[in-house]
C-alpha cells in the first residue's frame, strides 16, 4: 500500500510540530523517519495511524482517503514506542486481541497466534504475563500483536529505543528479514542514524517539523542538501566555508598544493580507524579519520606538524554565520 | 601482625554494639506501635466482645431477635447494596472525565467531589432536609406527588450516597492517571472500538483502584451514622439502620442489644476488611500486574 500525505500542518499549542509535510511512501518498502527529538517524526507517524489528527492535510493509504478515518478502520499496524502490552493479558491473549475483537474463530485464532509467536520466537512465553518478560521479548509481543490482524501497513515508533544495545542490533536484523519476507509497507521512527541506514531502504530526514531531505542512506551520506542533513547523517568538520568528512581529508607530512598546515593535538586509537585531532595555525580545531595503516605510514605524535587536504567537501548556501563553528569530534556522534 | 590484631579486637565489639542497636530500636518502635493500636483499637473492641456476652448467650439471641434489630439490619443491607453499585458506576464516569477529558467546569467537579470528606455528616444531613424535607425546596413538590423522601428510607439512601461518594473516583483516578492512554490507543489500533476497549482494557488495568473503592465505600456505607441519624428520624423498626439502632439501643439503657448490634456492625466490617486483605494477598501472588 502506497502511503502519501499531502501538506500536513499540526500545531500543539504555540509548537509547530509539523509545517507543510507532504510525503509518499513506496508500496512495500521500509522507511525510517529520521531526526531529532521535537522534529515531527513521531507525530507524523501518529497521523499516519490516525492517532492524532492533522490541523489541516490529508492522508492517503491506498486509494483511500483516510484522513478522518479513526485508527480503528485504517487497516494499519501500530507498534507503540513502550511496546504498550495489555498488562492484565497474558502474551497469547495479547496476540489474540485483534483477532478476538474480530470476532474470528476460535481455530483460525489459535493457528495465527500459534504461527506468530513462533515467528518472533516467544512461543515458550505465551503463559507468562508482560511484566514477566524482557525488553526484547515484550517488543516482539508487541510485533506480533500488531502483525496478528494483517496490517497493509506497519508504523514503528522509536522500536528499538528501549533496547540494550545488543539486542537492538538483533531486532533490527530481524526486522529488516521479516519485512523482506512480508512485504508489508513499513515505516519507523529513529533518532538513530546509523540505525536508519542500517534497516531503512528509505530515509526521510525532518527538522523543526519539515523534510529536509529524502533519499536513500547513500544518497543522504553522499549528497546531503543541507548543513543540517550532512551533519545529522555522520560526522563532519566545518572548514571556512566548507563542510568535510573526517575521513576525507588527506594528511601529509611534507607541504603540497592546496594542503594547509596544522597541528596534531591528539591521536586515539580505535582499531579499526584512527583518529586525529588537529589545531589549524588560526586557531580551528577539527579532525580527521584515518586507516591505522596510514597512522602507521605518517608515524603521527602529539605536536608534529602535517599538511591536511581536503579530497572533497561541500558549500551550502546561506550557510550558519561564522563561528558557529565546526565539528568537533565530541559533537559529532559517531565515534 | 600485631596491629591487624589490635584493629580487629578494636572493631569487633563496636560492630556488635551497632549491630545490637538497630534491634533494640526494633523492638521499641514495635512496642509503641502495638501498643498503641491495642489501647486505641483493639482494647474498646474487645471490651464489647466481652460485656456483650457478660450474661451468657441468651439475652445475645434475644437481641438478635428482636424484629426492630432485624428491619435495622435489612434496612442497612438494603441501602448498603443500593449505594455501593451507584457510586462505582458515577465514580468510574466521573474519574474518566476528570482524567481523560477537558471540560470546562473540570476542576470544580474535581473539587465538589471531595465535599463529602469535608463536611460533617451532620451538615449533609442537614442540607438533605433543607432540599428535601416537607418545607424544602424540592421535598413540597414531591411530597405532593406523594414520594416522602425524609424520613423514609430514600432520604437515608441519598444521605449513604452522598456521604460514600468521593471513595470510588479518589481510588480510581490515580490508578487511571499511572495507566495512561497507550494500552487504549492499542486497542484502537487493533481495531477495539472505544466501547469495547473499555470494557477489554480500560477497566481491567485500573480493577484494583475499583476493588479498593468498592471496599471503602461498602464500610463507609455499614457505618455512616450521622447523615443518617438526621434524615432518617430514627424510627424504630422503620427508619433505623444499625448504627442509629445501637444508640437507640444504648439511650434505652438496653445495653446487651446496642452491644450485639455493634458487634454485628463490626462483624460485617472485618467481613470487609478480611475480603479487601484476600484479595491484596491474591494480587501480589499473582505478579500480572
Amino acid at each position: 500500500m502506497i502511503i502519501s500525505v499531502r501538506r500536513l500542518t499540526k500545531q500543539f499549542g504555540s509548537f509547530r510540530a509539523l509545517d507543510d509535510v507532504s510525503l509518499t511512501v513506496a508500496d512495500g518498502s521500509l522507511t525510517a523517519l529520521l531526526g531529532p527529538s521535537g522534529s515531527g517524526k513521531t507525530t507524523l507517524l501518529r497521523i499516519i495511524a490516525g492517532l492524532d489528527l492533522p490541523d489541516r492535510g490529508s492522508v492517503h493509504i491506498g486509494d483511500r482517503d483516510v484522513t478522518r478515518v479513526p485508527p480503528q478502520d485504517r487497516g494499519i499496524g501500530f507498534v507503540f514506542q513502550h511496546y504498550a502490552p495489555f498488562k492484565h493479558m497474558t502474551v497469547w491473549d495479547n496476540v489474540a486481541f485483534g483477532l478476538t475483537i474480530r470476532k474470528r474463530p476460535r481455530p483460525e485464532v489459535q493457528r495465527v497466534v500459534r504461527e506468530l509467536l513462533q515467528l518472533v520466537q516467544i512461543a515458550h512465553l505465551a503463559d507468562r504475563y508482560p511484566s514477566q518478560l524482557s525488553g526484547g521479548q515484550r517488543q516482539r509481543m508487541a510485533l506480533a500483536r500488531a502483525l496478528a490482524i494483517e496490517p497493509e501497513v506497519l508504523l514503528l515508533d522509536e522500536p528499538f529505543g528501549a533496547l540494550d544495545a545488543r539486542v537492538r542490533k538483533e531486532l533490527r536484523t530481524w526486522l529488516r528479514r521479516l519485512h523482506d519476507e512480508a512485504h508489508v509497507t513499513t515505516v519507523f521512527v529513529t533518532h538513530d542514524q546509523e540505525e536508519a541506514m542500517d534497516v531503512a531502504d528509505h530515509i526521510v530526514v525532518m527538522d523543526a517539523g519539515r523534510i529536509e531531505q529524502e533519499g536513500s542512506a547513500r544518497e543522504l551520506y553522499e549528497e546531503p542538501a543541507s548543513e543540517f542533513v550532512m551533519s545529522f547523517i555522520g560526522p563532519v568538520n566545518r572548514l571556512d566555508d566548507r563542510y568535510v568528512r573526517p575521513h576525507d581529508l588527506d594528511l601529509a607530512v611534507d607541504p603540497r598544493d592546496g594542503a594547509r598546515p596544522a597541528l596534531v593535538e591528539r591521536v586515539v586509537y580505535l582499531g579499526f580507524e584512527v583518529r586525529v585531532e588537529l589545531r589549524r595555525e588560526d586557531g580551528l580545531r577539527f579532525w580527521a579519520q584515518i586507516s591505522p595503516l596510514e597512522a602507521e605510514r605518517l608515524e603521527l605524535v602529539r605536536g608534529q606538524t602535517v599538511f591536511v587536504r581536503a579530497a572533497r567537501g561541500r558549500s551550502f548556501a546561506g550557510a550558519l554565520p561564522v563561528g558557529a563553528g565546526m565539528r568537533g569530534p565530541e559533537t559529532t556522534g559517531r565515534a | 601482625m600485631n596491629l591487624a590484631t589490635t584493629r580487629a579486637g578494636q572493631a569487633l565489639p563496636e560492630r556488635r554494639e551497632v549491630a545490637a542497636h538497630p534491634h533494640a530500636a526494633r523492638l521499641t518502635l514495635r512496642a509503641i506501635g502495638l501498643g498503641y493500636l491495642s489501647v486505641l483499637l483493639a482494647l474498646p473492641v474487645l471490651m464489647v466482645f466481652l460485656r456483650t456476652f457478660e450474661h451468657g448467650l441468651e439475652p445475645v439471641l434475644a437481641a438478635l431477635q428482636r424484629p426492630a434489630f432485624g428491619s435495622a439490619f435489612w434496612l442497612t443491607l438494603q441501602i448498603t447494596l443500593i449505594a455501593v453499585p451507584v457510586n462505582t458506576v458515577f465514580g468510574i464516569i466521573a474519574a474518566l472525565a476528570i482524567v481523560r477529558r477537558r471540560f470546562p467546569g473540570r476542576s470544580l467537579l474535581n473539587a465538589v467531589i471531595d465535599l463529602p470528606f469535608v463536611l460533617s455528616p451532620v451538615i449533609i444531613g442537614l442540607s438533605l432536609v433543607l432540599v428535601y424535607g416537607q418545607t424544602g425546596w424540592l421535598g413540597g413538590a414531591l411530597g405532593d406527588l406523594g414520594i416522602q423522601i425524609i424520613f423514609a428510607p430514600p432520604g437515608m439512601i441519598l444521605a449513604t450516597l452522598f456521604v460514600s461518594l468521593p471513595f470510588v473516583v479518589r481510588e480510581v483516578i490515580p490508578v487511571l492517571r499511572e495507566v495512561g492512554t497507550d494500552q487504549e490507543q492499542a486497542a484502537y489500533t487493533l481495531g477495539a472500538s472505544r466501547w469495547r476497549t473499555f470494557w477489554r482494557v480500560t477497566l481491567p488495568s485500573v480493577r484494583w483502584g475499583v476493588i479498593y473503592g468498592v471496599i471503602l465505600t461498602t464500610a463507609r456505607s455499614l457505618g455512616e451514622f450521622g447523615a443518617v441519624a438526621i434524615v432518617s428520624g430514627k424510627i424504630s423498626g422503620r427508619t433505623e439502620t444499625l448504627t442509629t439502632h445501637v444508640e437507640e439501643r444504648f439511650l434505652a439503657f438496653d445495653l446487651v442489644g446496642a452491644y450485639t448490634a455493634s458487634i454485628v456492625l463490626a462483624l460485617m466490617a472485618l467481613a470487609v476488611l478480611f475480603s479487601m486483605t484476600v484479595i491484596q494477598a491474591g494480587r501480589h501472588d499473582k505478579g500480572n500486574h
